[in-house]
């Protein structure tokens, strides 16, 4: 069935109207574009971004560059070393020494500075079934395991679970061998609330354990050995590399991360939260 | 009260809907801008392929919209075919993503309701002398009913929607957190308190448009 219509009335309507949004969004683009050198990529872990330390840091840097745009994006360390070799991100804060190394040596990045760090914690139930009370990391891993106890891993790729497996190493075991283990591909928050309900043992950092500890039933079996130590390093993704990146924000921010300044907000931070300071400052 | 609105204010809650509303406003006017002459177009033209098309625009209906999230952001990275637009993290691209999402959806609705206009209400429409303009406005009165409920689906699509948003925004704090990713947020954090108010405020907002949607309906069809 035809009709008397002019259909091309309508598609020359339809057109026109697609066009007449697309030049909005262009325009819009137009404008993001000239922002993009104010623009700065910052790809960092959950649990560092969730600590809310980042927005603190953020805001006092943006006091002597307002122009500047942080968008701190948090994915977690994995995640955040793949967006810079892909140049996706402009600077990096993550927690995994022996990949950031490598992303250095691999030529993704050309500068890498120690920021703050602190300890990872052991938490499990109170009961302690595998009774690793006052015992070293290492031995309570193996405790675990030897005990058959149920363990919680992030199974994410984060920085919290790379260090997770790099103990495991060392006690000579891999996951798979694990009885009694469960991986929740999430969050540290999430995690943790999942070692709660199933009164499991996990590895977390300490500023989510801190911020949830109330409303969780798990005890604090840490030990504070060198295997917990839990550093954040900024790394500066390579300009040469990927021409692409905001170099000259990612320089203003690392400058200002290196100043006395930031490192006494990172001195104080958490006190008024938890009680106590969340990290330590890598430098003074 | 005033305790919950100092609540709402200190965890900035009223930035965040104003935020949410604003973007899915705009993405389901465009949607609705390009959307209706388009399907208004698909429902009364016949051509090669309209099987095809209709099938393909009700498959994009139930496509998962995390799906068009990552699709997105392929093109939006800095690494991406238009990474030099620089939208990745920005409302643009959210409002981008939820106009794909929405799209299907409005145009579905839409060439069904058109096409169930009566084939012979049609024909008198234009033996009367109606010019084009006023054919399609008389059209679109008519599939009303249609029209309505697919621009009150294309929105509670995008409202509800996290993945895509999440992926494509950011939830950056101050600039593209919107009520379905500030509650992801805030429940990994541990502030049920925080999560459980946005996630009711966001059922209220969804309640009052499908009401309001619900009334209106109702009145179209007892006329």
């Amino acid at each position: 069935m035809t009709y008397a219509i002019n259909n091309h009335f309508l598609v020359k309507r339809s057109i026109i109207l697609l066009l007449f949004v697309l030049a909005i969004i262009a325009i819009l683009s137009g404008c993001q574009s000239k922002k993009n050198k104010n623009t700065l990529i910052l790809a960092t872990t959950t649990s560092l971004n969730d600590t809310g330390i980042l927005d603190v840091l953020i805001s006092d840097f943006n006091k002597s560059y307002p122009k500047l745009k942080i968008k701190p994006v948090a994915v977690g360390t994995g995640e955040a070393l793949a967006m810079g070799k892909k140049g996706n991100a402009d600077i990096l804060i993550v927690h995994s020494p022996e990949d950031e190394k490598k992303f250095i040596k691999d030529g993704f990045g050309v500068e890498r500075i120690p920021l703050m760090y602190n300890y990872f914690v052991i938490v499990g139930p109170k009961t302690d079934p595998a009774k690793i009370r006052g015992k070293s990391t290492l031995l309570s891993f193996k405790s675990i395991l030897n005990n058959n106890a149920l363990f919680i891993s992030r199974g994410d790729d984060s920085g919290t679970h790379k260090k997770e497996l790099k103990i495991w190493d060392k006690a000579g075991t891999q996951p798979a061998s694990i009885k009694n283990y469960l991986e929740t591909g999430q969050g540290m928050a999430e995690t943790l609330r999942i070692a709660d309900q199933k009164q499991g043992y996990t590895l977390s950092d300490r500023g989510t354990y801190l911020y949830l500890k109330k409303t969780i039933d798990l005890a604090d079996f840490t030990s504070s050995d060198s295997l917990l130590f839990n550093e954040y390093f900024v790394i500066k993704i390579d300009p040469k590399k990927f021409p692409k990146v905001n170099t000259d924000g990612a320089s203003a921010l690392i400058r200002y991360l290196k100043s006395k300044k930031a490192h006494e907000i990172i001195k104080k931070y958490g006190k008024d939260k938890v009680g106590e300071p969340l990290f330590f400052s890598s430098k003074w | 009260m005033v305790d919950f609105l100092n609540f709402l204010r200190e965890n900035n809650i009223f930035e965040i809907i104003s935020f949410s509303l604003k973007v899915s406003v705009t993405a389901i006017a465009i949607t609705a801008i390009i959307g209706l002459p388009l399907a208004t177009l698909i429902g009364l033209k016949q051509f090669k392929g309209k099987k095809l098309v209709v099938a393909l625009i009700n498959t994009g209906m139930g496509l998962p919209p995390v799906v068009v999230g990552l699709f997105v952001a392929l093109l939006f990275w800095r690494s991406g075919i238009l990474g030099w637009l620089g939208l990745i993290y920005t409302p643009t691209a959210i409002i981008i993503a939820q106009t794909i999402i929405a799209m299907p959806l409005i145009l579905g609705i839409t060439i069904s309701g058109i096409q169930s206009v009566d084939d012979s209400l049609k024909k008198q429409i234009l033996a009367i002398g109606a010019s084009k303009i006023q054919y399609i406005i008389t059209l679109w009165k008519e599939a009303r009913l249609s029209i309505i409920t697919a621009i009150i689906a294309g929105f509670g699509a995008v409202i509800s929607e996290v993945g895509a948003v999440l992926i494509v925004g950011g939830n950056i704090k101050g600039e593209t957190v919107v009520l379905t990713t500030a509650i992801v947020q805030e429940t990994r954090k541990g502030h049920f308190d925080v999560a459980l108010a946005l996630g009711a405020i966001l059922l209220f907002i969804s309640f009052v448009i499908n009401l309001t949607a619900s009334l209106l309906q109702q009145k179209i069809r007892h006329e």
